[in-house]
């Protein structure tokens, strides 16, 4: 038995071999609980910084607090733009799973509209991080309530409040106020990501965008503690939001509605300014539009109808509009002539009804058939007489004229405060070459005479000008804003306004003769508006217009009252007042009006009757 | 006084209540410092501590009783053991059940998981194996051995669980090694086996593959597959030398760090107690091998000296493979950190082996008359 098993078993050996064995594995417990060891420190004291610093990213999140949009007032603290405290409807994409099946679900408990799923998906589909994407905006409080009541069906979907934009006015400002709509993909190009953190609207025209950066205020943050879901646990640090600048325009609300109740249903354009100072007063695109419906993004229907109007609501005629300035340009072309010495006041021309450039068959007439007989410059404003003009604008030449124009702002933009202003069309030799590539005709300078052919002007370029004749010459230069605050607390500062250029008139007494022919206009025995300014209290200089849209060749006169309404007259006027000393001066287009004596200057007195009799200073 | 005669008979039957105290202690320091890490990572739902309390009072218990068995008898019932354990094994396929894959076999009463008492009963089986036989083992004998690890490994290995698999085979392989295996064998069967790992890659399952690739590069994905190692590293490093205190980590706290009571809670307690704490507990863990070995040093039986060393380093390859995938040294393996981590059965399991560390340590002096 012995022998046999020892060759089995040996139970010294076993042991002895397993206490080497056991040694060994002791050394590579050893071992390697070091190198495990050594890992951790690697991790924890090595790279500690670095791991600190991604567990402090993980956890804090800055969060952009999105600053209040400052408000806008007119001259007396009316409000043309306000905000209002809203709920709107958001998603947290990472904490939806289906966003379909959410969508219908959420459908049985409010009613989305197609537009506002077409606009959350586009959202949806550029999201990016925790961004909540919004569903419906300006919820109305039976809908906060039925959605809170639903509300453990949604996690993710939240009633989140912010403050929406809203125009009290409704159309009466939308050309000039203009409006905040969503930023869209466009904005986000060009956009500073940091300063438009959270934001969700910007503006998209007029007031709302040329003082976009004023209006915005800054941005705020604050750290916030997030769990890995994203939900925020507590706000660690905070910098707040800087309400935006409110801003205090020269407008004045009650003239503005006078004004567009003076065009008594007709469009038109209307810009009424304070020639002292630049200011303008009230500006009028007609017909208007509603801008509240854009801040939300106006329903795809509704766009197309405005789009497609034939009356163009949505064009700002006070900006962008071009009209042929026709008469109403005939007070300047005369100062021209007696400051270039081409004429002096008591020069008579004699108007025969027809003119003729010598060697020429081609006639340009006079309104009146038969001609006006002798005139003098009093006389050629008040009874608006072409043959003066034309006489005086083929002695001063294109060169002469163009440049003495351009000094009345014609050809370039006023640099009013609201963007996108076009700057209309100045005739000269060097236009018409680059435009057309063709040499410029002794006939072209004979219409331009009478504010025609080719000359366009902006309603703000005529309403500038104006208000340099009423104001002595010198240009104040056009603006809106007249006073900002910042913040409620804070004093209103007025705006510092650009210096008056230097007057362009050298003798103040051919100034003088002009606007004498621009009042007889009104007041005078032969004047073509006199019958409008009969029982003015005030002295009012004015000069009518009438651009045509079809050229008359022959002498039979045209009815403008008998066209086809699209192809009627442009009906111009413009006026400052009182005479002597002048506190408003304006501009009036009527559209398809016919004439401006009969359609244009009504409207305008009646703008002038609303300023000055409430404004007796 | 009935029972008290009782016990003094039961007493005088099983001889002398011997535990190992400075093991004891080491163990309760761990299940101490486990309950304290686990109270913080579970915060939101602190039932979690009670019922992991209950369990490890349980898994004490089991210790007791299983220290009172002398080694011969287990070493008797050890072929019975193994057999109704791996019958058990067998049917899970049939009737198991569980999130991923088939695990668990529904008892009545309770949930048990089979591949967990194999940990157990391959060691007993291979020690009870080699004890009979003359060591050191030669072909022959490894082959049994082999089998008797290898067929349980792969049942478990399919089912799937991997994590199980590796800690089940290298119990068997251990008291292989302590057994004296001839390092000319242990470098072969290692040269073949590490050939041969290529081959199994086409058997691997999607996410374990997909685990692998990850390892080898976790910044590829760091939303999807890379966030466990990521966010654990980023937990674990952020903890620096003192950690941030008790209750205070945020990576946990917060939810970016997953599995935080279970498989990763290693990570909390790496970011809450730094380095200092990391060593302290990776001290007790080697004071527990270093134990295990000493006491399987002190047994003179050949069976209870493999077992007790074997489950002295099948603790190690726990800690190991836990630690490792915490710090992101190795791919994630559904490992947990031992005596730390949340889960029922692997702490019954483990105190239940280090019961029998307990029994061999109470029975050396038996054996040595």
């Amino acid at each position: 038995m012995r022998p046999l098993r020892r060759q089995i078993k040996d139970h010294g050996a076993e042991a002895a071999q397993f206490r080497a064995r056991a040694w060994l594995g002791l050394l590579a417990t050893v071992v390697l609980l070091g190198v495990l060891g050594g890992r951790f420190w690697f991790l924890q004291v090595k790279s500690h910084q670095d791991f600190l610093a991604r567990s402090e990213q993980n956890r804090i999140k800055p969060r952009p607090i999105v600053p209040a949009r400052g408000l806008i007032f007119d001259r007396n603290g009316k409000l043309l733009a306000d905000n209002v405290p809203a709920y709107r409807l958001e998603v947290v994409p990472e904490q939806v799973k289906d966003v379909e099946a959410l969508l219908r679900e959420l459908a049985a408990v409010l009613p989305l509209s197609e537009d506002e799923l077409e606009r959350f998906r586009a959202g949806y589909r550029a999201k990016r991080g925790f961004h909540p994407v919004p569903l419906k905006l300006r919820l109305s409080e039976a809908e906060v309530a039925r959605f809170a009541v639903h509300r453990y069906r949604f996690p993710g979907v939240d009633v989140v409040p912010y403050l929406n934009r809203r125009y009290p006015y409704g159309d009466l400002f939308a050309h000039v106020v203009g409006y905040v709509g969503r930023i869209d993909a466009d904005d986000m190009q060009s956009l500073d990501p940091v300063a438009y953190a959270g934001a969700t609207h910007i503006g998209k025209g007029g007031i709302e965008r040329h003082y976009e950066s004023r209006l915005h205020g800054e941005v705020g943050f604050e750290q916030v503690e997030i769990n890995a879901e994203g939900r925020s646990l507590r706000v660690l640090e905070r910098q707040p939001a800087r309400v935006g600048e409110h801003l205090t325009l020269s407008i004045d609300a009650d003239l503005q509605q006078a004004t567009v109740d003076a065009f008594q249903g007709q469009h038109g354009v209307a810009v009424a300014i304070d020639p002292r100072n630049g200011e303008v007063l009230a500006m009028v695109s007609l017909p208007s539009y509603d801008p509240n419906p854009f801040v939300n993004g106006i329903g795809r229907a509704e766009y197309a109808a405005l789009l497609e109007a034939p009356a163009r609501p949505l064009f700002n005629r006070v900006l962008m509009g071009g009209y042929e300035p026709g008469s109403t340009i005939k007070p300047i072309l005369g100062l021209a002539g007696l400051e270039l010495g081409l004429r002096r006041a008591e020069e008579t021309t004699f108007s025969s009804g027809a003119f003729r450039l010598p060697g020429q068959e081609r006639e340009y007439r006079d309104w009146r058939r038969g001609g006006h007989g002798h005139v003098d410059l009093k006389e050629a404003l008040a009874q608006s007489v072409n043959t003066y003009f034309f006489q005086l604008a083929v002695d001063m030449g294109i060169d002469r004229l163009s440049t003495y124009a351009a000094q009345f702002g014609f050809g370039s933009p006023t640099g009013i405060d609201l963007p996108g202003e076009a700057s209309g069309v100045l005739p000269s030799r060097e236009w018409k070459h680059g435009r057309f590539a063709q040499p410029w005709y002794p006939g072209d300078t004979v219409n331009v005479g009478i504010g025609q052919g080719y000359w366009v002007a902006t309603p703000l370029q005529l309403a500038q000008a104006v208000g340099m004749l009423a104001a002595g010459g010198k240009r104040h230069p056009l603006h809106l804003l007249a006073a900002t605050q910042d913040g409620f607390d804070a004093a209103r500062v007025p705006v510092p306004y650009a210096e008056p250029t230097e007057s362009v008139v050298k003798n103040p007494a051919n100034l003088a003769a002009v606007v004498e022919g621009m009042v007889a206009v009104m007041h005078g025995p032969t004047g073509s508006a006199r019958a409008v300014a009969l029982d003015a209290p005030y002295r009012i200089a004015g000069k009518t217009g009438t651009a045509q849209r079809v050229s008359r060749k022959t002498d039979q006169s045209l009815d403008p009252t008998k066209l086809e309404f699209s192809l009627r007259h442009q009906a111009l006027f413009v006026a400052f007042a009182p005479a002597d000393a002048p506190r408003i001066a304006l501009m009036v287009v009527v559209e398809h009006g016919g004439s401006g004596t009969k359609a244009a200057a009504p409207v305008a007195r009646r703008i002038l009757d609303a300023w000055l009799l409430k404004n007796p200073t | 006084m009935n029972l008290h005669l009782f016990y003094r008979r039961w007493r005088s039957r099983i001889g002398p209540p011997r535990v190992d105290v400075p093991l004891l202690v080491a163990l309760l320091l761990l299940i101490g410092t486990g309950l304290a890490v686990l109270h913080s990572a579970a915060a939101e739902q602190p039932r979690l501590v009670w019922s992991q309390a209950a369990r490890m009072g349980a898994g004490l218990l089991a210790l007791w009783v299983i220290s009172r068995i002398p080694p011969q008898a287990l070493r008797v019932w050890t072929p019975w053991l193994f057999a109704a354990s791996l019958a058990l094994l067998l049917l899970v396929p049939l009737f198991g059940t569980g999130r991923s894959g088939r695990h668990w076999l529904y008892l009545g009463l309770f949930y048990l998981q089979p591949s967990e008492l194999l940990k157990l009963t391959v060691p007993l089986i291979v020690a009870a194996w080699l004890h009979a036989r003359p060591l050191p083992p030669r072909w022959g004998s490894l082959a049994v051995c082999a089998a008797l690890i290898g067929v349980p490994t792969a049942l478990i290995a399919i089912q799937p669980d991997l994590g199980t698999a590796l800690v089940v085979a290298s119990s068997g392989a251990f008291v292989a090694f302590l057994g004296g295996m001839a390092w000319w064998r242990i470098g072969l069967l290692v040269s073949v086996a590490a050939a041969a790992a290529p081959l199994a890659w086409p058997f691997l399952r999607e996410y374990h593959r997909k685990r692998f690739m990850t390892f080898l590069d976790p910044e590829a994905d760091p939303l999807g597959a890379g966030w466990n190692i990521i966010q654990s590293k980023i937990a674990v490093g952020s903890g620096g030398l003192f950690g941030k205190g008790w209750g205070q980590g945020t990576q946990s706290r917060l939810e970016f760090l997953p599995e935080h009571t279970t498989d990763f809670i290693f990570a909390v307690l790496a970011e809450e107690f730094g380095l200092v704490g990391v060593l302290c507990v990776l001290a007790l863990y080697l004071f527990v091998v270093a134990r295990c070995l000493w006491i399987a040093m002190q047994a003179r039986d050949t069976f209870s000296r493999l077992l007790a060393g074997a489950i002295g380093l099948t603790f190690l390859v726990y800690v190991l493979v836990n630690g490792g995938m915490v710090s992101g040294l190795l791919p994630v393996i559904g490992v947990p950190m031992p005596l730390l981590s949340y889960g029922g059965t692997s702490a019954v399991t483990l105190l239940a082996g280090f019961g029998i560390v307990m029994s061999v340590h109470a029975h050396r002096k038996l054996m040595r008359h």
